[in-house]
């Protein structure tokens, strides 16, 4: 154990460590079944670490508590169930609008649009309206930009579960409870190859791992950059921070914009993944779900986060229902584990809250201050603008 | 006029026009769903019995919301946390009072005089249950950060949120279940202007007038409510006046928790439908009403909470149940926005 903590602090221990854990996490998949219950497992851990490395640029770099993550989401979700199925029965004519897609769903009608490119409208998507909600919450202290987000969250889940409702000129805005489904599969236009969950989960498994590199890659670039520096500025000192030069609103909204396109882009391959958008999977929990691992993890520090996501999907999508599902049966009790998971996890919540509040990998750099100074600097940059 | 005039009073006029927006602004907001159904009613059907009656049931389920609402004030006014848990509290309490009345023995069967006694009992049992509990969660969850970042005592309180939604799951199960109509809460009592009153409106309140008078009498004149208050504004000068500041914090829990009970009670009653979801919900609802009304301020909660009661009867009466959630945030939002001092204004340290 001190041996490994002894390679963890040199520079070069610390990239064998990761070498090995990204050579463990690529080779995964390989010792199972292509169809077994682990790699579906891991297909959703891979997707939610991508969104809670998106919530860490909101909540861990610019301290910005936002409790209405799953509103990205859904955006992303919705994004690949209106830009690649049938739910536009009849635009683009009888034929339907396809752009780069296999020969399979090239005669089906609707748009049609190849994978990618939905990845990239989800991003852009998630990240206009991810600016949009950051707007009010600008001169609000911290507690109350929790709640504005929430509202924001709860209003899109909302929308999306009475979207049956929504005229959208001859169509829905969304199918409500009911799935819109089929979604298409990722499709790789230069090598003819389409992904398809039903025989083959690796590949998918891959695809997930590769948009996770890229989430790690733009999360690091990020945290380094000048906006990376000006965001932990803010978190520790906005009053400071803007007197050095830093545009407040500005940056906020590109914290706001590039952690839900993170979201955005994570939604899109679940959806992809589960060939189904229904508005139930949008629910407030969802938020607090991806919340928990941010802080697990230790906020704002990368492989923390990826770390405690890993940890907290694992127990949510595996352990709890697979394996100890009917533990309380066998003592006699009358439910089953899955009904209470969402009470383990509060559980989590205050046991590491009261017992390590910085979380399991905290970053390095300084613990983190979220709300006191922030607070105290918001209202008198308000009284001083008014 | 001439050429350099035109701007200035221009400018002048925005100017105002700005000042009354912010002042007047959220009310006007307000304003617009029962205006707007009024106008609609008096020319389809001449009177306003339908806005009326929707008012009044907005009015006692608002009653609920504002003994809800008074919790979320009194807490944030004293640890400026909010206690995301409360609602869950309230749904505990709505679940030991239903629970407590049925092992008395309460039915529908039994005689009237039965009825009220056994409810007063059932309403102290209720109010009981949930002070403790939020004194409970204030000990093992708040306590322990009181010197942690903010944050860190913001996501125990939604911790705890989620494990008294699954105490709820355990106890009463997943779904929406009735409880028996004791009051009859439907009965009509008297008739005022075509619009009917019942007992559930008169229950409604009947509880929460009282309660209201002896929380807000407590806090204004007896010494332990002045201690509060003393702590609210400043715990560490308040702790050098000889204030224990951490029984008074349990005070304020105690007393959100009372009135949560209550309130857990009357809905019970009035709903005669409990689910473990109806904290969650009601929780929200009456957090929006402390914001409306301006956080910290008793008056405020009240006043909150009675609008935020009629904005849903109106929405959920015309507009459809399913849209009354999204009303209802986006008022909130709108607050935020242009009024986060609320309307009566927010009485916290932060305020100054």
């Amino acid at each position: 154990m001190s041996g490994a903590l002894q390679l963890g602090r040199s520079k070069s221990g610390q990239r064998a460590i990761i070498a090995t854990v990204a050579l463990v996490a690529i080779l995964f998949p390989l010792a199972f079944d292509p169809l077994a219950t682990q790699v579906n497992t891991a297909i959703y851990v891979v997707a939610y670490v991508m969104m809670a490395l998106g919530l860490n640029i909101v909540v861990g770099f610019a301290g910005l508590l936002d409790i209405g993550y799953v509103a990205f989401y859904a955006l992303g979700a919705y994004s690949i169930g209106w830009l690649a199925s049938d739910h536009f029965t009849g635009v683009g004519g009888e034929t339907g609008i396809h752009v780069l897609v296999s020969d399979l769903i090239a005669s089906s009608p609707g748009i049609h649009l190849n994978f990618f490119l939905v990845l990239v409208a989800a991003m852009i998507i998630a990240a206009v309206m991810g600016a949009l909600i950051g707007l009010p919450t600008l001169r609000l202290r911290g507690d109350y930009i929790a709640i504005v987000t929430l509202a924001f969250g709860e209003i899109i889940g909302r929308i999306a579960l009475n979207g049956d409702e929504i005229p959208l000129g001859d169509y829905k805005l969304t199918a409500g409870q009911q799935a819109i489904a089929p979604v298409d599969q990722p499709f790789l236009p230069g090598v003819n190859y389409e992904f398809d969950s039903a025989f083959n989960l690796r590949p998918y498994y891959w695809l997930g791992l590769a948009l996770l590199c890229f989430a790690l890659f733009v999360n690091f670039r990020l945290r380094d950059s000048r906006l990376g520096r000006a965001w932990i500025a803010l978190r520790e000192d906005e009053v400071a921070a803007a007197s050095m030069g830093v545009p407040l609103v500005r940056t906020k909204l590109l914290a706001y914009a590039a952690g839900a396109a993170l979201g955005g882009v994570a939604g899109a391959f679940l959806g992809s993944y589960t060939t189904a958008i229904s508005s139930n999977q949008f629910e407030f929990s969802f938020s607090i779900f991806v919340l928990a691992m941010v802080i697990l993890g230790g906020l704002g520090s990368i492989w923390g986060v990826v770390a405690g996501a890993t940890l907290l999907a694992t127990i949510d999508r595996y352990i709890i229902p697979e394996v100890l599902d009917d533990l309380p049966s066998k003592f006699g009790l009358d439910f089953r584990l899955t009904q209470l998971s969402f009470g383990i996890f509060g559980f989590l919540l205050v046991l590491i809250m009261v017992l390590r509040p910085e979380g399991l990998f905290p970053e390095r750099r300084r613990k983190i201050e979220l709300t006191e100074g922030a607070g105290a600097a918001d209202d008198s940059l308000y009284e001083a603008r008014s | 006029m001439n050429a350099p005039t035109v701007p200035t009073s221009q400018r002048a006029a925005v100017v105002t026009l700005r000042a009354f927006l912010g002042r007047y602004g959220l009310i006007l907001a307000l304003l617009v769903l029962p205006v707007v159904y009024g106008i609609q009613d008096l020319s389809t059907e001449g009177d306003l019995t339908r806005l009326g009656a929707n008012l009044v049931d907005g009015l006692s389920n608002g009653a609920i919301w504002a003994l809800i609402a008074l919790g979320y004030t009194l807490v944030y006014g004293i640890i400026e946390l909010i206690n995301f848990a409360h609602g869950e509290v309230f749904m505990i309490g709505s679940f030991a009072a239903a629970a407590f009345w049925g092992t008395i023995g309460l039915t529908l069967t039994s005689s009237t005089a039965g009825i009220v006694f056994g409810l007063l009992v059932t309403l102290i049992v209720a109010m009981l249950a949930s002070a403790l509990l939020n004194d409970m969660i204030e000990r093992v969850a708040y306590r322990p950060l009181r010197n942690a970042p903010k944050l860190a005592a913001l996501i125990t309180a939604v911790g705890f949120s989620f494990i008294l939604q699954n105490v709820g799951i355990l106890w009463r199960g997943g779904g929406q279940q009735g409880v028996d109509d004791l009051i009859g809460q439907n009965h009509e009592v008297f008739e005022l202007a075509g619009v009917v009153i019942t007992r559930g409106d008169l229950l409604a309140v009947g509880v929460t007038v009282p309660l209201v008078i002896i929380v807000t009498t407590f806090i204004a004149r007896s010494r332990l409510g002045k201690a509060m208050r003393a702590t609210a504004q400043d715990p560490e000068a308040a702790r050098l006046m000889g204030i224990n500041v951490d029984s008074t914090i349990s005070l304020t829990f105690l007393l959100g928790g009372l009135l949560a009970g209550a309130a857990g009670l009357v809905y019970a009653l009035y709903q005669t439908n409990l689910w473990y979801f109806q904290g969650f919900r009601a929780g929200l609802i009456a957090f929006t009403a402390a914001v409306m009304g301006g956080i910290g301020n008793l008056r405020g909660a009240v006043l909150g909470g009675l609008i935020i009661g009629c904005i849903e009867q109106i929405s959920d009466n015309r507009i459809g149940g399913q849209w009354t959630p999204v009303i209802v945030f986006g008022y909130l939002i709108l607050v935020m926005t242009f009024r986060p001092q609320g309307l009566l204004g927010e009485q916290t340290r932060e305020a100054g």
